[in-house]
């Protein structure tokens, strides 16, 4: 059981002056797992894609199976037995499971499908590891968890024997999670080698034999699993010693600032179904949930970019404006999701990503001219403040790394134009977060989430949602989780435990409630 | 071989890239000029003093030049917003009919009223006529989502069928001996000179304010900046509130209207008429000036003169050493094309292994 199946040799890739990764050696033996454990930018996604050959090292070598593996060319990685299941998934969902898992893997050249053998091959392999899915059900029908199965067998059907899984667990519910391992274990049994990519130490503690931890681009410590903790992992992943997060309940939960009445929106992948919640002055309310239920058509109703079609929502005592100019003058504070498609204009200046939100205000225009030197100054304190690094007020803002974004981000909403000069500028009175947290590293983790409970301490309104369990359970001083587009009754941190979030999550509490809108995450409790 | 992105784009980039665009491109047209059995320096030569060697040769590139820098300009405001107008063309032709409808009809004389009036009456209606041009196809792209390249494209062809209408018809010159040509404008709106005895008139010191102006627009303004937010990131402004919609309108106004200017100037200045091939693709070569800028209003000065300079002095050439002028297209599109390529390798690079 002992050999060898893949070894990295001084493996080094420079992007200009920035070394992804420095001289990393590894080993891979057969029937193991794997853990690639490093924060975001430490150089795992680098070090995969040199092994999948989507990038060419600069130097060190790769042996797969004993043989040379050439580089940069993804068929001869595939050829070589070295399958990838991407975070993202890559596939196509108006195809069968059978012609997405079938795909690329057949001669362009041959005048027919061999529809019997790929059939009895696919079988074959659902049978072997517990994957089973229906052959012939559309992709797009399919759940989360069972998309998810359907890379894996794609890359099984290939003929993988070394499983590279990139975040896996990263959209998957603490159930579908589960069933997750429990087919890793038995691939693993049955002599295939994983390499099992994470920043979550419980997970990494749970699934793997052995772990490798990345940190700047250097390997920076291999233990065997059972010989380390995970307070010694994550010192390993952040060099120092860290502080677990500590809870803050909130002191003083005061008046409603935001009242949701029964609100739907118009039907789609993502939709509200009748939501109500009211989020008060002084408090974080945290919704949980895997994403997709909803999640995102709560927060952009709620940041002015989405029209509900019927219900309520009430902001200070009068409906809330679907304009975001005008939710941000009245106090309003959003931190969208995808902090580079929708946060930020790349190719626009800091300073004029600064100002953009208030641009059409006094604060920034004037008879229709930008007020430039008042912009600029207005993004030089809000980088002071806010710690932006990368370059200044006038670089692109698509050359800040994730974190910094997220900080200008951050700024802009917190960050009042009158808090340049003056003593008394407004805070927010409703802060809406969506994943603020998502993808960032350890630091700046702490940083956000410190900033949010600081604005509820000021008074603010804060609605977090989060699809980090840990993320809610600590930050959350009231909790409700979404599903399909509707949302339990809100309760306090305290009264909820870890599996009735679960469960919820999964739509067990739900499953009353639940019409026909969004079918595809029902289907957990078919996994186990 | 394998494209990646570079982390950084590389320092010398903004000196190379372009060297190297206008390296590849005399390389690739004198490959033809060899064909045609030219002298490749001679031809080059003469191509160059007939384009700039001479008062008149100067005057005759800037004469071409001026159309070229409004609908050059047309195409870069739009295409800044990701409105792709493919309809200058059409929008030229509305301009023209448009000025000399206002400034030439009941028989040469235009309106009765003060020339100086009559003159900014014109301009307006040209822009106007340019800008309802480009009207219907943002409003269907930004409420409907019809790709409005199609429809500015098509629209071109319904411009100038409806211009031979004009001309065969309403707006027929009776003194033109059957010629379709539209009656003359009111010579008191014609542009003057700037060089006696030359082609070269006044419109080029307007063209060079609009472009100054329209910088100014797109680097001060709020509408600037919601026009380089729309084009950068339409989600993304959205979420900082600008709205789309109403920017579209904007730049759809903004361009068809420069396009729309583009004709009355040429009627104005040059030609005080309209005929059926009075742009020979003006409002085509717009889009290629508008690429070659880097949709950059000042840059789109520039490229006009480059464009203009090729193809007057390609004029020139081929009388002299019996090279098609056709080699002009080669070298603009060839030109565009290497420019295209080499900003992107200043983003990314090739790897061979």
């Amino acid at each position: 059981m002992q050999d060898t199946v893949l070894t990295l040799t001084q493996i080094t890739k420079r992007f200009g002056s920035l070394v992804a990764n420095d001289s990393i050696s590894l080993h891979l033996q057969r029937g193991e797992v794997l853990a690639l454990l490093g924060e975001n930018g430490a150089g795992k996604s680098t070090l995969v894609s040199i092994l999948f050959g989507h990038y060419a090292a600069d130097s060190g070598k790769i042996e797969a199976f004993g043989k040379p593996l050439p580089p940069s060319d993804p068929n001869a990685s595939l050829a070589a037995g070295i399958g990838m299941v991407h975070q993202h998934f890559t596939l196509a969902d108006n195809l069968t499971v059978l012609d997405n898992v079938r795909m690329g893997s057949e001669s362009l050249w041959m005048p027919f499908f061999h529809n019997r053998a790929a059939l009895t091959k696919l079988l074959d392999i659902s049978q072997r590891f517990g994957l089973f899915v229906d052959p012939y059900a559309l992709v797009g029908t399919l759940s989360v968890g069972e998309r998810q199965r359907v890379e894996i067998l794609k890359a099984l059907f290939r003929g993988a024997r070394i499983l590279i899984m990139d975040e896996p667990t990263a959209v998957l519910t603490p159930t579908e999670s589960e069933a997750l391992f429990t087919v890793l274990a038995q691939m693993v049994a049955q002599g295939l080698s994983i390499i099992f990519i994470s920043h979550k130490l419980n997970e990494v503690i749970r699934v793997s034999d052995r772990v490798a931890v990345l940190r700047a681009g250097k390997l920076v410590a291999q233990s065997t699993t059972a010989k380390t903790s995970q307070a010694e992992l994550a010192q390993w992943m952040v060099g120092h010693a860290i502080a677990p997060p500590q809870r803050h309940p909130s002191e003083k939960i005061g008046s409603p600032v935001c009242e949701m009445h029964q609100v739907h929106t118009a039907p789609a992948r993502e939709c509200l179904k009748g939501v109500s919640l009211t989020m008060h002055r002084g408090e974080i309310f945290a919704i949980a949930g895997i994403s997709g239920n909803g999640q995102l058509a709560l927060a952009e109703l709620l940041c002015g970019t989405k029209p509900m079609s019927s219900g309520q929502v009430i902001f200070q005592g009068k409906p809330l404006p679907a304009n975001p100019a005008k939710l941000v003058a009245l106090g309003v504070a959003r931190i969208p999701e995808d902090r580079h498609g929708v946060g930020l204009i790349g190719d626009l200046a800091v300073w004029e990503n600064a100002a953009a939100e208030r641009l059409h205000s006094a604060d920034f225009s004037r008879w229709g001219w930008v007020r430039r030197r008042v912009a600029k100054t207005y993004c030089q304190a809000l980088i002071a403040a806010f710690d932006v690094r990368g370059g200044g007020a006038n670089v692109s803002s698509r050359s800040l790394s994730g974190g910094n974004m997220q900080k200008l981000i951050l700024g802009r909403a917190l960050f009042h134009p009158k808090a340049v000069t003056g003593k008394d500028a407004p805070v927010p009175e409703l802060i809406v977060a969506h994943q603020p947290t998502w993808g960032l590293d350890i630091g700046a983790v702490a940083y956000v989430q410190a900033q949010l409970l600081a604005a509820r301490d000021a008074g603010a309104a804060v609605l977090l949602i989060s699809d980090d369990l840990d993320e809610v359970l600590t930050m959350g001083d009231r909790i409700a989780v979404m599903h399909a587009g509707h949302i339990t009754p809100a309760r306090e941190a305290k009264q909820w435990s870890r599996e009735a979030i679960g469960l919820a999550m999964a739509g067990a509490d739900a499953a009353s409630l639940s019409s026909a809108c969004t079918p595809h995450f029902s289907a957990a409790a078919a996994m186990a | 071989m394998r494209i990646e992105k570079r982390i950084q784009p590389s320092r010398g980039a903004f000196v190379w890239a372009p060297l190297s665009a206008l390296i590849f491109t005399l390389a690739v047209s004198a490959l033809l000029v060899l064909w045609a059995g030219a002298p490749v320096g001679r031809t080059y030569v003469l191509l160059l003093q007939g384009a700039f060697g001479s008062v008149v040769a100067l005057s005759e590139t800037l004469t071409r030049a001026i159309p070229l820098m409004l609908t050059g300009l047309a195409a870069a405001v739009a295409f800044k917003a990701r409105l792709f107008n493919i309809g200058a063309e059409g929008q030229l032709y509305a301009g023209a009919l448009a000025a000399v409808a206002v400034g030439g009809l009941h028989g040469g004389s235009g309106f009765a009223i003060a020339p100086g009036l009559l003159f900014i009456f014109m301009i307006v209606a040209a822009a106007l006529a340019g800008a309802l041009m480009l009207l219907g196809p943002a409003l269907l792209k930004s409420h409907l989502g019809v790709d409005e390249v199609v429809t500015t494209l098509l629209l071109n062809f319904i411009a100038l069928l409806f211009v031979s209408m004009m001309l065969d018809g309403p707006m027929k010159d009776p003194s033109a001996m059957g010629w379709p040509q539209s009656v003359a404008l009111n010579s008191e709106l014609e542009l003057t000179k700037l060089i006696p005895q030359t082609r070269v008139h006044s419109g080029l010191i307007g063209a060079c304010f609009l472009a100054i102006g329209l910088w100014v627009l797109m680097k001060f303004t709020v509408l600037g900046f919601d026009i380089r937010a729309v084009g950068a990131s339409s989600r993304a402004s959205a979420f900082a509130g600008v709205s789309i919609s109403k920017t579209t309108l904007w730049v759809a106004l903004l361009s068809g209207g420069l396009a729309g200017l583009a004709g009355a100037i040429e009627v104005a200045g040059r030609t005080s008429y309209v005929t059926l091939d009075m742009s020979p693709g003006y409002g085509y070569s717009g889009i290629v000036i508008a690429m070659l800028a880097g949709l950059h209003p000042l840059g789109v000065l520039a490229a006009s003169l480059l464009v203009a300079g090729v193809m007057v002095g390609a004029d020139s050439m081929s009388r002299a050493v019996g090279v098609p002028t056709f080699i002009a297209d080669v070298i603009v599109a060839t030109s565009l094309l290497s420019v295209m390529v080499a900003s992107m390798l200043t983003q990314y690079r090739v790897r061979l292994r």
